[in-house]
């Protein structure tokens, strides 16, 4: 019996724009088990995001029930919701939201100043730790406009693995990238998922989500298709790729 | 949230944003530099003030001339005539606790030596004037009895009149200066006194007996008041008293009927001048004050940009976890310390200022302890009350829209 990262069950996402309703997710139910690398497909509105929002705690459904981790959020107050966030989701984002003027490393450190538990010999330690487990070593002190985008993106990378959560939520993660940075990212992600990380990736890229090992589909907030796919390796995409083409 | 990590998140932020905190303190700096400023000078000026007063003795109590009013018709008081020598006589022989008495008659006019000229104000006074309003002599000697009798036509001279009279460095001892067409002998000088309270040079004098000015100078008769030292301080009152009592009776003032004199006191000139500095004090400070709010307004405004400014960051902190209350701290914190900071800098500012001030003005120095620490509430407070609206507008935020925000 797997454990469960996540249930979803007949989740509904409606907003309300002005007197028009605008049913973003119509009854989604899904499961995703510890050690999946999920792919969420679908063409731009299709409801990724909203889904992605709502399992990250950043949004709550307006009917259905999310269970993260054995927690059903309804139950959850905004400030549990936090501590949910802080606790038990790496999230990471298209643009990298990196804090301006701020080292890599103090960048991975954000995370743990919101939790009380962690000592900052201990921050900085789990720092050094994450931005090492991403490849950036010797980056820990460079600014955020000292990195290449996808130096960037694994320093996001590893502000979301600092506080060890039970999944990561990436939405369009590679979004920004050029091919060959998006497939040293997912060559990451693949590791950290081999590694034994549970991740949700939303893309609308096939060939990304070619990378991962199942693929939900949507489309006007349903699931179109649910499956297990062939996982390609990332690292032999890269190194299929014309060498001409470099960063 | 954790204290320490608060104050790290808040002062990363700031240190983030040297410009732009510094810009914001400048206002909370200039406030509490004026408020700081305006009160320590008025307490100087007060206190030195009251210095001056209790240098020329708080046992002296004047009677001086009052404007009468007769009919409705109020006579100036160069006309009034209404003390004459004797009411000086009779108080130094019948009213208790007093220690010296002198009649003061006093005129001005130019004052020649040679070819230098100068505009001064003799005094005349008894032989206990020098006592009373603590007038020492430096070089000569002091007028005697025997000079005030004879209306002798001798003076002693003020710094400020020797230096304008002689500038040469002349002795003036023995020498004849001329005030108005009257010969006087110099026989002595006194010693410098500086200012007095109001900031007047009280080495710009010129004493003499009082019979000399009222009689060859003036040709009056009347005398223009009286001083008079009580034995001790605690005795001020009673001899104003009794001093009023004797004068009504010596003037044959019926009951019910208006003073034709008015009996002061030094104690009561330190309590009107504290009054009116202390007055003035709080004006100033309520000016400067205003600053001080601006300074906040400056604080509220530039925190709400920062807010909308940084909003992305705010969802960003949100989606890792923070509380809406984290964020609430996190901008009040920063609005605080930024007030704080700058209020510590503008006490700073504030106290050179009065330092510099009150040494080119010859006040002390002092600082005033309430005015630091109520500066020092008033920029936490100030702090808080104008961070709080930005603050709250960070907090309400949804972090979902902050995210998305560009
Ligand atoms: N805050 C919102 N208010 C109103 N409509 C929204 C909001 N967020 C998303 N939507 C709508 O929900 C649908 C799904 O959006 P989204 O989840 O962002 O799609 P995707 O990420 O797949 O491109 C779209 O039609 C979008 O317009
Ligand atoms: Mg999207």
């Amino acid at each position: 019996m797997p454990d469960i990262i996540l249930k979803i069950e007949n989740l509904q996402r409606i907003f309300e724009v002005g007197s028009e309703k605008v049913h973003a997710l119509r009854g989604i139910s899904f499961v995703v088990n510890k050690g999946e690398f999920v792919s969420i497909m679908g063409a731009s509105g299709s409801g990724k995001s909203t889904l992605l929002n709502i399992l990250g705690c950043l949004d709550r459904p307006t009917a259905g029930e999310y269970y993260i981790d054995g927690n059903p959020i309804s139950k959850c107050s905004k400030d549990e919701l936090s501590t949910l966030r802080n606790r038990k989701i790496g999230f990471v984002f298209q643009s990298y939201n990196l804090l301006a003027r701020t080292s890599a490393l103090e960048n991975v450190e954000l995370p743990l100043l919101y939790n009380n538990a962690i000592s900052s010999k201990e921050r900085k330690e789990k720092a050094v730790y994450a931005l090492e487990q991403v490849g950036l070593q010797g980056r820990m002190d460079h600014m955020p406009n000292q990195l290449s985008g996808g130096q960037q993106q694994r320093v996001a990378i590893a502000r979301a693995l600092i506080n060890d959560p039970v999944i990561l939520l990436a939405d369009e993660a590679t979004g920004n990238l050029d091919t060959r940075t998006s497939y040293e990212i997912m060559t990451l992600f693949q590791k950290l998922n081999d590694e034994g990380k549970t991740i949700a990736f939303v893309t609308h890229e096939p060939d990304i989500a070619q990378l991962t090992q199942r693929t939900i589909a949507l489309r006007d907030g349903h699931i179109i298709s649910d499956q297990n796919i062939e996982q390609k390796s990332a690292k032999e995409a890269l190194d299929a790729l014309p060498p001409s083409d470099t960063e | 949230m954790n204290i320490y990590n608060l104050l790290k998140i808040a002062y990363k932020a700031l240190v983030r944003n040297k410009t732009r905190a510094g810009l914001t303190m400048l206002g909370i700096i200039i406030g509490i530099a004026s408020v700081i400023a305006m009160v320590s000078l008025g307490q100087s000026s007060s206190l030195s003030i009251n210095e001056q007063i209790s240098q020329t003795g708080t046992n002296m109590v004047m009677v001086l001339r009052s404007f009468q009013v007769q009919g409705g018709v109020n006579i100036g008081s160069g006309s009034i005539q209404t003390l004459v020598v004797k009411d000086a006589e009779a108080i130094k022989e019948r009213v208790p606790h007093v220690e010296f008495v002198s009649p003061v008659v006093q005129s001005s006019g130019q004052l020649v030596y040679g070819a230098n000229n100068w505009p001064g104000s003799i005094q005349g006074g008894d032989v206990p004037y020098f006592t009373i309003r603590k007038y020492e002599v430096d070089r000569g000697t002091p007028y005697t009895e025997e000079d005030v009798r004879t209306a002798a036509k001798v003076c002693l001279l003020g710094q400020t009149v020797i230096d304008n009279l002689f500038p040469n460095g002349e002795e003036p001892l023995g020498k004849t200066v001329r005030f108005g067409n009257i010969p006087f002998k110099v026989i002595g000088t006194l010693v410098a006194k500086g200012q007095n309270a109001m900031g007047q040079d009280q080495d710009d004098i010129i004493l003499a007996p009082y019979t000399t000015v009222q009689k060859r100078i003036l040709a009056i008769t009347f005398i223009h008041s009286i001083i008079i030292s009580a034995d001790d301080e605690s005795n001020v009152q009673n001899v104003m008293d009794n001093v009023t009592t004797l004068m009504r009776s010596q003037h044959k003032i019926r009951e019910g009927n208006q003073d034709d004199f008015n009996v002061r006191s030094q104690q009561q000139m330190l309590q009107m001048m504290d009054s009116i500095t202390g007055f003035l004090t709080i004006l100033l400070a309520a000016i400067a004050s205003i600053s001080l709010i601006v300074g906040g307004i400056g604080i509220m405004n530039i925190m709400y940009v920062t807010v909308t400014e940084r909003t992305k960051e705010i969802g960003l902190r949100m989606a890792i976890g923070a509380k809406n209350r984290d964020i609430l701290l996190q901008f009040l914190t920063e609005s605080t310390i930024l007030s704080l900071i700058g209020g510590i800098i503008g006490i700073l500012l504030g106290l050179c200022l009065s330092f510099l001030a009150s040494n080119l003005l010859h006040w002390p120095f002092i600082i005033s302890i309430p005015a630091v620490g109520g500066s020092f509430f008033v920029c936490a407070a100030t702090g808080i009350f104008f961070g709080w609206y930005p603050a709250k507008k960070a907090a309400s935020l949804d972090p979902i829209n902050a995210l998305r925000y560009e």
